[in-house]
């Protein structure tokens, strides 16, 4: 049974859309979202932060792309009694740590999120693993190699991860983000292991050995980002032939600003992107919006400015064409099936159990 | 009450052969009552800002160093395992009062939400720790007894003896192991402290090369610094306050903006690069790596601490008298012998006040090499700020930072025995 | 320095060779602040001349980077952010700093070194440290995330300096003139308006100039202890750099080189009326 409250809250947005007109004048309300910057924030801001302060005129929202700090930024926060922050975008590993330290809202989607069009409950709606015990997922991202065409001959263009490891045939300098997760994945991709293999053998001190062996191959062409603006910025500025990014944040370079950037959609590494809720001030305007910002429309329309995948699966259809450059969005998206060939699944349980022993091991790889 | 004193006459102040005030006091303990009572005057000066500094920063940094070695998490969650442990033998995993007591501590935390930073603080000294105990404490409150055979099959951790070892070494209000991290050591089996497998020193390595690269910009600045202060100090006043703006100018510069501006040149499509392959010096497909490196945050910080050296050199250059030199030279030394011998001896203070303090903030240098510096040109400073804000090891954080902290307040103090406390300013 | 008449050959060369040198050092000190200025009028969303630049085409400038940034709300919040800290951090290091300047130059201190030490401890800590610890502990009481809080900690980082500044100008100072004064008649606040006042001047308001760029120039405690509220001007700039480096930084960073020439030449002109009214330097 869903929470009358929420049905209310439905049924007045739906008349206030209806009628334009706005039954109630409530107290203003002012919400600190926290996101990741960029294309991504901007993406949120024109699919639900903009629409809902238009039909919520009392509500306004500013935000914050403190993501990258989020959970450091949550336990301050919650130590000190005193939150500031009314909604914050993060990853499903620092979700379900935040939850476990009861500094995050644990979520009943079925209660406080949006079926389906078709009556399908949310918890059935949104796709499988996805849920989190306080997590709303809202979108499914992955993380790839793209390149800059003009640093290769047209006749000899990478395709695969394998190609990224190829120094010989592939010159110049390779970005890699500065923490261990995907790139020892993708080190043992390269090295033959099957991608449904791989954290079989990350487990094993043997397989770490050899996915930082096989780092070492490339490890004299290589340089670190840390955010995820920043590898679309070095592929821009020609510092490196290749980096691995976010594939939103290359789209949003390659199609919107029309940089010479292709992904290479072999060995994507895919993972869910979503809302917690801190125990703010706020928390009944911040219901409102996450019922309405996460319902079936809402999702599909995020795919409008960023090529991200909609958590939901009733959102794939209605997945269209982008809003300023009018290009078909699915092709873009990770999900689909031509550029979901040969994905690795991030296992977050493996890193939340040996995450920080490797990236101990990765930080001191980086510097020697 | 001193003005009463020195104008009173000795002839009618002088009782059982002492001095006395007017009003009948010894003079002595009158001057000490005023001595104190100015004292005091001083003190009050100073004391609003005393109680500021210290509420406001010598406090936050105490407790900031207290962080490194306070352990409150396992005992405070796990106080019944910990009492049940003291009979394990510390060889096996133990027996089945220890799994009775750490369900019904696990049981609570996950009632008050305890697990996740007993889990984080465990998992730093164990891998795989945040896993066990996470998922664990999810089930326990479905368990049955004996809970042994449970627990060895909700995670394969319990079935390590390492994990009990490690809370009980760790079930105390104090902790050694951020420091012994910190010094890239670990625990061995027997609990005495080894040094890491190779792969795995970091810290130790991060403060040598950050001392090293704070020694290099220490050279490269006395090299830079010692020619133009020379020559400053030699020149007209008036060209050499000319001269002197131009030291200043970068001195007053934000420091973002001197960052920006070697983000600018540096880059392959900056301008160095540019020029070069304009020049046809290079090829544009062998531009030249100069940021996102050591190179990079050499130059920037090169830049950045040059007028700190440059500024005491040239305030004691001034102060040499040039007839030092005709001396020398006229007494049949020459050119280079003079200058070697007599007078650079005595710009040696100035060298060491500049030297000191661009080593000093160099080795605390955190924004340029985090912008320009890549991963190579990292300092210590940017492992401290990635264990606040990513890593969220704040215990480790604090042990390196007291780290860096103790080291700053040495080369301090040798600073001051070597040019005493005058700091100056421009 | 000029070059004696008799010099040889091998004298004449070092001399210009020496300069050469010095002119270079110069250089790389002056030359990548100034490159920023003609950069940011740059047409183009390059860091590097255009062709159009260096034959001085106009096209190939224009102020399209300095518009941009005068129609940011987040650059224009930053600049109101960074003027607004700034300006009460400074007064409060100023206020502080100065009184324990005055009882610090008191000859009859107690513990001067060990209070001195403390007094400019603030400058010698690295500042990631000072961060680190002023978040967990601001943090705890609140202030972490407000303008209070980012205040008060920029308040900490500039009252050395004002201390220092302060103490100098005292150093010279004669304390007959108070009791001059004092034996005259004049109550303790005359005196200190009327004599100590205008002498600490030039030295307070170097100090408070001095406090004020720590503040306007911050960025460690900014990124550790502020939200997106209180961002300033290097904290945006932080941001800018990490993230896309478009020309409208070069802007921001050609107005903030403007800045610091002014408060160059005002610390210059404040240093001679100090020399002058203390008599230590004949002009």
């Amino acid at each position: 049974m869903r929470n009358p409250k929420y049905k209310i809250m439905g049924v007045t947005a739906a008349v206030a859309m209806a009628t334009g007109a706005y039954v109630v004048a409530q107290t203003p309300v002012s919400l600190t979202i926290v996101s990741w910057g960029g294309a991504y924030t901007e993406s949120q801001v024109r699919a639900y932060h903009n629409p809902w302060m238009e039909e919520n005129p009392h509500v306004s929202i500013s935000n914050d792309d403190g993501s990258a700090n989020a959970l450091a930024g949550l336990r301050a926060q919650s130590q000190a009694g005193n939150i500031s922050w009314d909604l914050v975008d993060m990853l499903p590993s620092d979700a379900q740590l935040a939850c476990d330290e009861g500094i995050i809202m644990p979520i009943d989607h079925d209660e406080m999120l949006a079926s389906a069009p078709d009556g399908t409950p949310a918890s059935e709606d949104f796709l499988p693993g996805s849920l989190g015990e306080c997590f709303i997922p809202q979108i499914v991202y992955s993380t790839v190699v793209a390149y800059n065409t003009e640093m290769f001959p047209e006749d000899n263009q990478p395709n695969s991860i394998d190609d990224f490891f190829n120094v010989e045939d592939f010159p110049g300098r390779r970005a890699l983000q500065d923490r261990p997760g995907v790139n020892l994945e993708w080190a043992l991709y390269a090295d033959g292991v099957h991608p449904d293999d791989i954290y079989d053998v990350l487990e094993t001190p043997e397989g770490q050995d050899r996915a930082f062996a096989k780092l070492d191959t490339i490890k004299d062409h290589l340089i670190f980002w840390t955010e995820g603006a920043q590898s679309p910025q070095l592929l821009a500025d020609q510092e490196v032939a290749f980096s691995t990014g976010y594939n939103g944040r290359i789209f949003d370079a390659s199609e919107v600003e029309g940089q010479p950037f292709e992904i290479i959609w072999d060995g994507q590494v895919v993972e869910w992107d979503g809302w917690v809720v801190p125990y703010g001030p706020n928390i009944d305007a911040v219901m409102d919006y996450l019922y309405w910002a996460t319902d079936t429309q809402r999702l599909a329309d995020q795919a409008k400015y960023i090529s991200y995948g909609p958590a939901r699966a009733s959102s794939a259809p209605l997945v269209g064409d982008h809003a300023d450059l009018g290009i078909d969005m699915n092709e873009h998206m990770p999900t689909n099936p031509d550029n979901y060939f040969s994905p690795i699944l991030l296992d977050n349980d493996f890193w939340t159990d040996y995450g920080d022993e490797l990236r101990e091991r990765f930080a001191n790889w980086m510097l020697q | 009450m001193q003005q009463s004193a020195s104008e009173a006459s000795p002839n009618d102040h002088m009782r059982d052969g002492k001095l006395v005030t007017a009003d009948g006091r010894p003079l002595k303990a009158s001057l000490k009552t005023a001595e104190r009572r100015r004292k005091i005057i001083a003190f009050a000066f100073v004391s609003p800002l005393l109680l500021f500094l210290i509420v406001s920063f010598i406090v936050p940094i105490g407790q900031m160093m207290w962080r490194s070695v306070d352990n409150p998490t396992i005992i405070n969650t796990l106080p019944r395992t910990l009492e049940a442990m003291q009979d394990w033998d510390g060889q096996d995993v133990p027996d089945e009062p220890v799994f009775a007591a750490l369900r019904e501590d696990l049981a609570i935390a996950q009632e008050n939400r305890r697990v996740g930073p007993l889990a984080v603080r465990l998992n730093y000294e164990i891998s795989a720790a945040r896993g066990a105990f996470t998922r664990t404490a999810r089930t326990v409150a479905d368990m049955e007894p004996p809970y042994k055979e449970q627990f060895l099959d909700a995670h394969r951790l319990w079935g390590n003896p390492d994990i009990y070892q490690i809370i009980k070494r760790e079930g105390r209000p104090l902790t050694a192991s951020y420091y012994v991290a910190a010094t890239d050591r670990r625990y061995a089996a027997d609990g005495s402290i080894e040094m890491r497998a190779e792969h795995q020193r970091i810290y130790m390595n991060l403060f040598g090369r950050t001392f090293a690269m704070s020694a290099v910009i220490l050279v490269l600045t006395m090299l830079l610094g010692f020619p133009i202060a020379f020559w400053m100090a030699h020149l007209p006043m008036r060209y050499a306050n000319l001269l002197m703006i131009m030291v200043l100018l970068p001195f007053w510069t934000s420091l973002l903006v001197r960052t920006t501006s070697w983000i600018v040149l540096l880059q392959q499509q900056g301008v160095i690069n540019s020029s070069l392959v304009n020049l046809g010096i290079i090829d544009t497909g062998n531009r030249l790596s100069l940021m996102y490196n050591m190179t990079g945050t050499i130059i920037a910080m090169t830049h950045i601490l040059l007028p700190f050296m440059v500024l005491p050199l040239y305030s004691v250059m001034k102060t040499i008298p040039p007839s030092y030199l005709r001396a020398a030279r006229s007494l049949g030394a020459n050119n280079w012998t003079a200058f070697w011998r007599v007078y650079v001896p005595q710009t040696l203070p100035g060298i060491g006040a500049g030297g000191v303090l661009v080593f000093i903030i160099s080795i605390g240098y955190y924004i340029t090499p985090a912008l320009v510096g890549g991963q190579s040109g990292r300092m210590i400073s940017n492992m401290i700020a990635y264990h606040m804000q990513t890593s969220l090891n704040w215990g480790l954080a604090a042990a390196l930072g007291s780290m860096l902290l103790i080291s700053v307040l040495i080369l301090y103090w040798a600073y001051n025995k070597l040019v005493g406390a005058d700091i100056k300013l421009g | 320095m000029a070059l004696p008449t008799y010099a040889g050959p091998l004298e004449r060369f070092w001399y210009y060779a020496f300069r050469f040198i010095c002119c270079l050092i110069f250089f790389f000190l002056i030359a990548p602040i100034i490159i920023m200025v003609p950069l940011s009028f740059n047409a183009q969303p390059y860091f590097t001349f255009t062709t159009e630049m260096l034959t001085l085409n106009p096209e190939g400038f224009s102020l399209r980077w300095y518009e941009q940034l005068f129609s940011s709300s987040q650059w224009m919040r930053s600049i109101r952010n960074s003027l607004f800290i700034g300006v009460f951090s400074t007064i409060i290091a100023t206020t502080l700093g100065t009184l324990a300047a005055l009882g610090l130059s008191r000859s009859e201190m107690p513990y001067k070194g060990l209070i001195m030490g403390l007094l400019i401890s603030p400058m010698i800590v690295p500042l990631i440290i000072s961060a680190a610890g002023m978040f967990f502990f601001y943090s705890s009481v609140n202030l972490a995330g407000t303008f209070p809080g980012v205040i008060l900690a920029h308040a900490v980082l500039g009252t050395p300096f004002v201390v220092i500044t302060v103490t100098a100008t005292l150093v010279g100072f004669d304390n007959s003139l108070t009791k001059a004064s004092a034996s005259l008649g004049a109550d303790p606040i005359t005196t200190f308006r009327k004599v100590q006042m205008p002498l600490i001047l030039p030295g307070v308001v170097s100090g408070a100039l001095f406090a004020f760029i720590t503040s306007f120039d911050e960025i460690v405690i900014v990124l550790f202890l502020a939200s997106v509220e209180q961002r300033t001007i290097p904290r945006e700039m932080w941001s800018g750099i990490r993230e896309q480096i478009s020309p409208t930084i070069l802007a921001v960073a050609s107005l903030l080189v403007l800045i610091s020439i002014m408060l160059l030449t005002t610390l210059e002109l404040l240093r001679r009326r100090s020399e002058r009214l203390r008599g230590l330097s004949p002009g």
